[in-house]
């Protein structure tokens, strides 16, 4: 591919429509749709569509970016019908982040051919699509896709009479984000409690109903028809680091043009946060900023010219999580904020290991106290305390030391305004109920 | 009891599962869909019917937060209550509607017309803050006095 | 093995555990809570982090948590590291910020795993100053008590309860920091096994509802080690008493038999020892009138005894099946052999004899609980298990999981121990388990196949099985329904396929024929599998051990009475009531002079004090289990010694085996004076009964002495000595001797580690709780140092060929103007000195006659309405009719043991009508 064309190429947001309504079928499949599901049914093996997607270097878009093509292959050779899955995690539930939802609402259709391209290469016949219960329209949109899917074909029994089946069902979660959580996902799905499970065993091994299968994020999955039909080496081209690709980034908060953008993987902060979502509004600071949801950690307007991808981050102390964006800017208060993202936390820990069950609800009193002018000095090392404690391995799932990562460094970044609360007993900025 | 339009829902549901009690988040959905909340002998007739115990069924129901397990009103108004909505103004869409409601969050009106809940992200950051009546979300709610004309159409 | 490090240090470990068992099991103090032994790990709590080395060269580490780290070969932790202390030390702060720190009010202060935890930890400063989260508590019913602000959401309890014991009816609600462990409503917990939350919580959520009643700190009680009396099993305890009433049972950790665990029955049971109605003198019913009763003061009870025995013209004695091996056997003694009665029914005994010589002169070896919960494959022929014998229900419900475990650790390279990894592999799979029963029943649920039938068509399935799995078994002919024919073959495919296949059975349904069809089975396995094993429940505590005795029935005792042959009776811990029909039973009690040992009144005592006669009759104060020392023998063939934890107020009561003796001291029989004590006794006994020569190897001889000390039976911290009977007199009084074991009444004497058999507590510097039960274990979780209590008494015989029973029955057949009359045990209610308890018996059911529903309907019965059930001509009893879709067609269902049902010997045939109401 001409490289001159990078940043032009939009696989994901391409083919939408102006009008925000989602992709008929037909559509779909004018812009090459399904063809990828074709062939690789047609002409290419299971194992084939592995390695094309290994050999892209696309890294999971749901936070932690591991290798997709890797994680298929730890899939045990097939056996036998009715025996592996695979899940799309649509149960974004991530705070700031939204992108997900907009491929589903806009292209139900990709989502769907990958995962019939996901399954094909894993050898599953049944697959998931484990939506959050708040994506109403989503699920209307994606409900009715299925139906078209099945009515051509493209999903049911002997697909293009290649021998492959695969069904695929559409359920729609009760609320809790730990459900995002693969395994708490997994548990969810067969109707228990969305506790996340022991790893190892990972769910390819033994995962839904204890049998192999393969969580993939929707954006993730949705990139894998346009690999199998351009090729592992377009897709690499797409982006601007080693992961290959786009990834649709976002900015929520207050910037001039809130929303989200198919970029080449890689794109600065600064491009992202001043030409796409227009700066800063009016009047209006930058102080910090999430960069790929809550759960990352705080960064400064010094980082503004980081390139957003998994690795870069990762050298800076922060993550690219969902590469969705949460601006800070000079009239929030840095407490109040936390505060915010803690009551989340804690209320959406599922309350399996300790550290989080109790550490974050601690964490939120104390909040709470200095927000409300009753904190003490000794409350913020105590918050960074409990920062640095809720560490990964500390707890048996991530999302506390998710949690942790807002905290400790807003806390580190913003500890003045801390003080300030306590010491002047209320909120500098007012901004206390 | 049951009626035979929610067992009919709840079948539906079902369906996708390779156990009943697979679905029985589906389950409980559904007939909450139709009946607004879950009593406690409205549990107890949903566990029978997916062969589980009350128990069972209720260690599973009371853990997701849109099961509701209590009576709500005739509509649920679910305020996002996270970072990005916080940003922009979250707090001032809550005391707006506390006020015009004369509730708190967790309470519901004296008419039984609406349920205010606090919310995890809704997913609609890019036009936040944002709240969700029933099953339709409203973005953008700043100044807060836009949600007035928003309550008016549930009635 | 495997060579792992901790904290520099190399140590030899099996490599099939995690570091925290192994550390544990090495001695070494790391706290935890979710993990349990018997349970394994989850991993939730984190409270037994580590910090993890990659190798030598690695200095900086991570925390993990010991539970979830293999124990793999090179494995570097370390406990000390300060990173994994401060962690440690901050997890409890966690669990503290909510807890009540209501210790001193708390029932398990004292004994509180998070109260060792917290010392271990040395966490000492609150540094929260926040409100507490705080929860209302639910009734669960009348035995565990509920107090959810001190939960620490280790999640053992739904572990234990949901996932263990298989309970459906309890869990974990809510989510965040309000989870919420308890009951969907109030309510009583359904589970027989609901006492074992008290001692799996490690702090006071669940705590003991009797006990608390007259409360005491585990220190001020005295314990001696013990054995559960409430069925057959055998299993271990430690029961507690002061101020002269036993006020609670605890599991006694035994690695062969209860493992962590015991029923409700056994736990809850205990009451009829403080019952207002104890026997407590000895005394006299003679002369005719109304008042008629004489306490026989100290030195008049042997004479009177003595005069009895010499003026009789003929003494029988009829023993008793839940009195201990040493009673029995100087009983047997006193009236000689061909007087001796074993005081079981004719069917029981019949029954009882069948299932000696089957164990004994069979080629298949009856399984310790442990094993039986190892089995792969289990067949359970007519026993309804969790009514008769509960925890080897317990054991039934692990053993299903085997299969499907090592599938998943073997295909997944899962570890065992990694317990919530297991489950989420296996979901709903279980391994084969086959039921044959008279009606439904508590394990159906989890069972492969189920069969519902009357007792001779349960045996001839087992026939069929036994036939279809060898070729040397006899052919059972006749016909077989299609649904039966399948079964049969499923089960024997099944258990032709296990590594370790069971069947089980017993003297439930009062079937020869049904043992001898589970014999059948056992004994065509073992043709190609010598790891077949055949677990076999017996009626009761020591049944097993006195048909090792021998005697005959009771009806021949009856007979010697009628026929004049004898005109004295000695009624050892026995009701004749109980075991005979009602002319029998009055027959038996018109002997011109009776004598009775027993701890409670029976019926026949009643019976003895309403009936004028001319004769002596002498009723002597026995000592029940609590109060005396003595051996019984399990349906395992495990013969084992029970310990006096105290003496009953007044004092006068005594082990039975004690009276006899002193009777016979007193006679001056021939070679008495040989036996004195405990030991001596068994001794002799062992002389006489070399199948009962192990019996006195059960426990360390009287004179054992560890550092020439012996064993106290009162904790080194045991409170107010001097003060306990300060009311009734000032001086203290000097503490009874005991001669007859190492035990000793009070806290002097050795501190560290008895033999399992003597284990009388379970304490270790810094673990106060039941969990340090560690300690005492010589890997955690397996058998306790030094080899587990009890010698077992019976093993096959060196058979190299089995002789097959051929006596096969012929299908039931229905009666159009009776019904078959089996017994339905109940876990609650069917045992007679456990349904004095308070608790059970709120719990129990009330007397029913159960039928099938077209049979009910054939007759017109209806659900709930009223029948006379008839059972030969002297035994009538009005009973609300129960339907029971899955009885049998002309089977009935006759509540077993239940009080007030006295006099029905079943089974029987019996009429069933209709009560007209008027
Ligand atoms: C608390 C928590 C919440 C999560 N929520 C989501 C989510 O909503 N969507 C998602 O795709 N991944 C979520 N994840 C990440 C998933 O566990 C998992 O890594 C991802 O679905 C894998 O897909 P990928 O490989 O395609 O990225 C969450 C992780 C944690 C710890
Ligand atoms: S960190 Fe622990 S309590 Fe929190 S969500 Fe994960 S497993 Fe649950
Ligand atoms: S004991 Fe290891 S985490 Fe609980």
């Amino acid at each position: 591919m001409d490289k001159k064309n990078q940043g032009k190429q939009k696989p994901l947001t391409g083919s939408f429509r102006t009008d925000g309504q989602p992709l008929e079928l037909g559509e779909y499949e004018k812009t090459g749709g399904y063809e990828a599901l074709r062939n690789a049914l047609k002409s290419m093996s299971p194992k084939d569509v592995q390695e094309e997607v290994k050999a892209s270097n696309l890294r999971g878009r749901g936070g932690a970016g591991f290798p997709t093509g890797q994680k298929w292959s730890f899939v045990p050779a097939a056996e036998g019908p009715l025996s592996r899955y695979v899940v799309a995690n649509a149960d974004e539930m991530e705070p700031g982040t939204f992108k997900d939802r907009i491929l589903m609402e806009n292209s139900p259709h990709m989502l769907i051919e990958g995962m019939a391209l996901a399954a094909y290469a894993v050898g599953a016949q049944q697959a998931y699509i484990f939506l959050r219960g708040e994506y109403v329209r989503s699920s209307r949109v994606i409900a009715k896709a299925l139906a078209q899917a099945y009515e051509k074909n493209y999903l049911g029994e002997n697909i293009f009479g290649s021998g492959f089946s695969l069904q695929m069902h559409l359920h729609l979660s009760a609320g809790r984000y730990i459900c995002g959580e693969e395994t708490g996902l997994l548990n969810s799905l067969e109707g228990k409690r969305a506790i996340p499970r022991v790893k190892p065993p990972y769910p390819q091994v033994s995962g839904f109903m204890g049998r192999p299968t393969v969580v993939n994020n929707v954006e993730t999955l949705c990139n894998v028809p346009h690999i199998i039909r351009n090729g592992a080496e377009w897709f690499k081209d797409l982006s601007l680091s080693e992961g290959g690709g786009t990834k649709l980034y976002g900015v929520s908060g207050r910037v001039k043009r809130p929303g989200a953008w198919e970029l080449p993987m890689g794109t600065t902060i600064r491009e992202i946060l001043e030409e796409h979502a227009g700066g800063m509004l009016e009047g209006y600071r930058l102080r910090g900023l999430l960069p790929g949801g809550a759960s990352t950690e705080f960064l400064l307007e010094e980082h503004l010219d980081m390139p957003m991808d998994f690795d870069s981050l990762q050298e800076a102390g922060s993550r690219m999580g969902t590469g969705t964006m949460v601006i800070m800017d000079d009239r929030t208060c840095p407490v109040g904020m936390q505060l915010s993202l803690q009551t989340f936390f804690a209320r959406e820990s599922c309350g399996w290991c300790t550290p989080c069950r109790e550490g974050l609800p601690w964490v939120v009193h104390m909040l709470n106290a200095i927000e409300e002018g009753q904190g003490e000095m000794e409350d913020i090392d105590l918050l960074l305390e409990q920062a640095r404690l809720l560490a990964p391995g500390h707890t048996f799932c991530a999302l506390a030391p998710g949690a942790a990562e807002p905290l400790g460094s807003g806390v580190k970044y913003f500890r003045e305004d801390f003080e300030r609360h306590i010491s002047e007993k209320r909120c500098p900025w007012g901004q206390n109920r | 009891m049951l009626d035979e339009r929610e067992l009919a829902e709840m079948e539906k549901e079902l369906a996708h599962y390779e156990n009943k009690k697979a679905g029985c988040i589906g389950a409980l959905k559904a007939v909450q869909k139709l009946r607004g909340w879950i009593s406690d002998e409205c549990l107890k007739d949903i566990a029978q019917h997916l062969g589980m115990t009350p128990d069972e069924l209720d260690n599973v129901a009371t853990f997701y937060s849109s099961i509701f397990r209590r009576p709500v009103g005739r509509h649920v108004i679910f305020i996002c209550d996270s970072v990005s909505c916080y940003v922009v103004g979250y707090r001032e869409l809550l005391r707006h509607l506390s006020y015009r409601l004369q509730i708190k969050p967790g309470q519901t009106t004296a008419d039984g017309r609406f349920t205010l809940l606090p919310a995890a992200c809704l997913g609609v950051c890019e036009k936040a803050p944002a709240v969700m009546i029933d099953e339709d979300v409203h973005g953008g709610l700043e100044p807060p006095e836009k949600v007035d004309e928003i309550l008016e159409r549930y009635k | 093995m495997v060579t792992v490090y901790i904290d520099g240090k190399s140590y030899q470990v099996d490599g099939q555990q995690n570091m925290l068992d192994a550390c544990l099991s090495l001695g070494m103090d790391l706290p935890y809570f979710c993990w349990h032994p018997a349970m394994h790990s989850v991993g939730a709590c984190r409270q037994c982090a580590v910090k993890q080395f990659k190798d030598e060269n690695d200095k900086k580490g991570k925390i993990v948590m010991a539970c979830m780290t293999p124990a793999a070969e090179g494995t570097r932790i370390s406990i000390k590291d300060p990173e994994a202390v401060e962690f440690r030390g901050r997890v409890i702060e966690w669990l503290m910020l909510n807890h009540p720190h209501d210790c001193p009010v708390c029932d398990e202060g004292g004994e509180c795993h998070l109260q060792d935890m917290t010392v271990m930890t040395g966490h000492v400063y609150r540094r929260t100053r926040f409100k507490k989260r705080t929860h209302k508590n639910q009734y669960l019913g009348p035995f565990v008590n509920h107090e959810m602000n001190r939960c620490i959401q280790c999640y053992r309890c739904v572990r234990f309860y949901n996932d263990y014991a298989g309970g459906r009816d309890f869990g974990v609600f809510a989510a965040h920091d309000s989870v919420y462990f308890g009951r969907h409503e109030d309510g009583v917990l359904e589970s027989e096994f609901s006492g074992n939350l008290v001692e799996v919580c490690p702090t006071g959520v669940f705590t003991d509802r009797v006990f608390k009643k007259q409360y005491t700190r585990k220190w001020d009680l005295q314990t001696a080690p013990s054995i559960c009396v409430h069925c057959s099993l055998g299993c271990n305890i430690i029961p507690g008493e002061r101020y002269g009433a036993l006020r609670r049972i605890r599991n006694r950790y035994n690695g062969e038999v209860n493992g962590y665990f015991i029923c409700d029955r056994g736990r809850y049971g205990f009451e009829f020892v403080n019952s207002p109605m104890r026997i407590r003198e000895p005394y006299l019913l003679s002369g005719e009138g109304t008042d008629t009763r004489k306490t026989l003061k100290e030195g008049e009870v042997l004479s009177a005894l003595k005069a009895v025995i010499e003026g009789a013209k003929g003494i029988i004695g009829i023993g008793s099946p839940r009195a201990s091996l040493e009673a029995n056997y100087l009983l047997q003694k006193l009236v000689g052999p061909e007087n001796f009665y074993s005081g079981a029914s004719k069917t029981e005994s019949g029954v009882v004899g069948q299932m000696l010589s089957v164990l004994s002169d069979g080629p298949v070896r009856t399984p310790s609980l442990r094993e039986a919960a190892n089995a792969d494959a289990v067949f359970v022929l007519g026993e309804d298990v969790p009514n008769t014998a509960p925890m080897l229900g317990l054991a039934l419900r692990q053993a299903v999981r085997h299969r499907p475990v090592e599938r998943v650790t073997s295909e997944l390279k899962i570890p065992r121990w990694n317990d919530y990894a297991i489950r989420e592999a296996i979901q709903e799979e279980k391994g084969p388990l086959f039921i044959a029963s008279v009606t439904g029943g508590r394990l159906d649920s989890i069972a492969s196949g189920v069969f519902h039938a009357a007792p001779d068509d349960i045996a001839r399935l087992g026939f069929r099985v036994a036939q279809a799995l060898s070729p040397n078994a006899p052919v059972a002919g006749g016909h077989f329904e299609a649904d039966a024919l399948s079964f049969a073959e499923r089960a024997a495919k099944a258990l032709r396929e296990a590594k370790r296949p069971l069947v089980v059975s017993g003297a439930g349904t009062r079937s020869s024929a049904v043992l001898q069809a589970a014999a059948n089975i056992a004994w065509a396995l073992w043709e190609d599998n010598r790891n077949a094993a055949l677990s076999l429940v017996a009626p009761e505590c020591n049944s097993l051990g006195l048909a090792l005795i021998g005697g005959h029935d009771i009806s021949g005792a009856v007979r010697a009475v009628e026929e004049g042959r004898a005109d004295t009776v000695i009624i050892l811990e026995n009701d004749p009531f109980d075991r005979l029909d009602m002319p029998g039973a009055e027959s038996l009690l018109r002997a011109r002079q009776v004598i009775v040992l027993d701890y409670l009144p029976t019926h026949s005592i009643d019976r003895l004090q309403a009936a004028a006669a001319a004769g002596a009759r002498v009723v002597l104060p026995a000592a029940p289990f609590a109060e005396g020392s003595g051996t019984l023998v399990s349906s395992e063939g495990r013969a084992q010694r029970f310990y006096k934890v105290f003496s009953g107020p007044g004092e006068r009561s005594a082990e039975s085996w004690r009276w006899l003796r002193d009777l016979l001291l007193e006679l001056g029989r021939p070679g008495s004076e040989a036996l004195f004590s405990l030991d001596e006794v068994l001794s002799a006994m062992g002389r006489e009964f070399p199948a009962l020569g192990g019996a006195v190897k059960a426990g360390p001889p009287s004179d054992y002495r560890i550092k020439g000390m012996k064993i106290p039976r009162q904790p080194h911290r045991y409170s107010g000595r001097t003060a306990i009977r300060a009311a009734l007199d000032v001086h203290e009084p000097k503490p009874p001797e005991d001669a007859d074991s190492p035990l000793s009444f009070s806290m002097e004497g050795y501190e560290g580690q008895p033999p399992a058999p003597l284990t009388a507590r379970f304490w270790a510097p810094g673990w106060n709780s039941v969990q340090s039960v560690n300690k005492f274990q010589g890997h955690v979780g397996g058998h306790m140092k030094g080899g587990d209590s009890g010698i077992r008494l019976i093993e096959p015989a060196k058979a190299k060929e089995t002789h097959y029973f051929t006596d096969i029955p012929g299908p039931f057949v229905p009666r159009d103007d009776e019904f078959f009359v089996v017994p339905l045990h109940h876990v609650f209610g069917s045992e007679r000195l456990s349904a004095m308890s308070s608790g059970i018996a709120e719990l129990m059911p009330s007397p029913y006659i159960a039928l099938n529903d077209s049979d009910a309907e054939l007759r017109s019965l209806t659900d709930g309405g009223e029948a006379r059930v008839e059972l030969g001509s002297f035994a009538s009893f009005r009973l609300p009719i129960r339907l029971d879709a899955f009885m049998p067609r002309g089977v009935a269902g006759f509540p077993f043991g239940l009080p007030g049902l006295h006099g029905a010997v079943l089974p029987a045939w019996g009429k069933i009508t209709a009560v007209k109401q008027t």
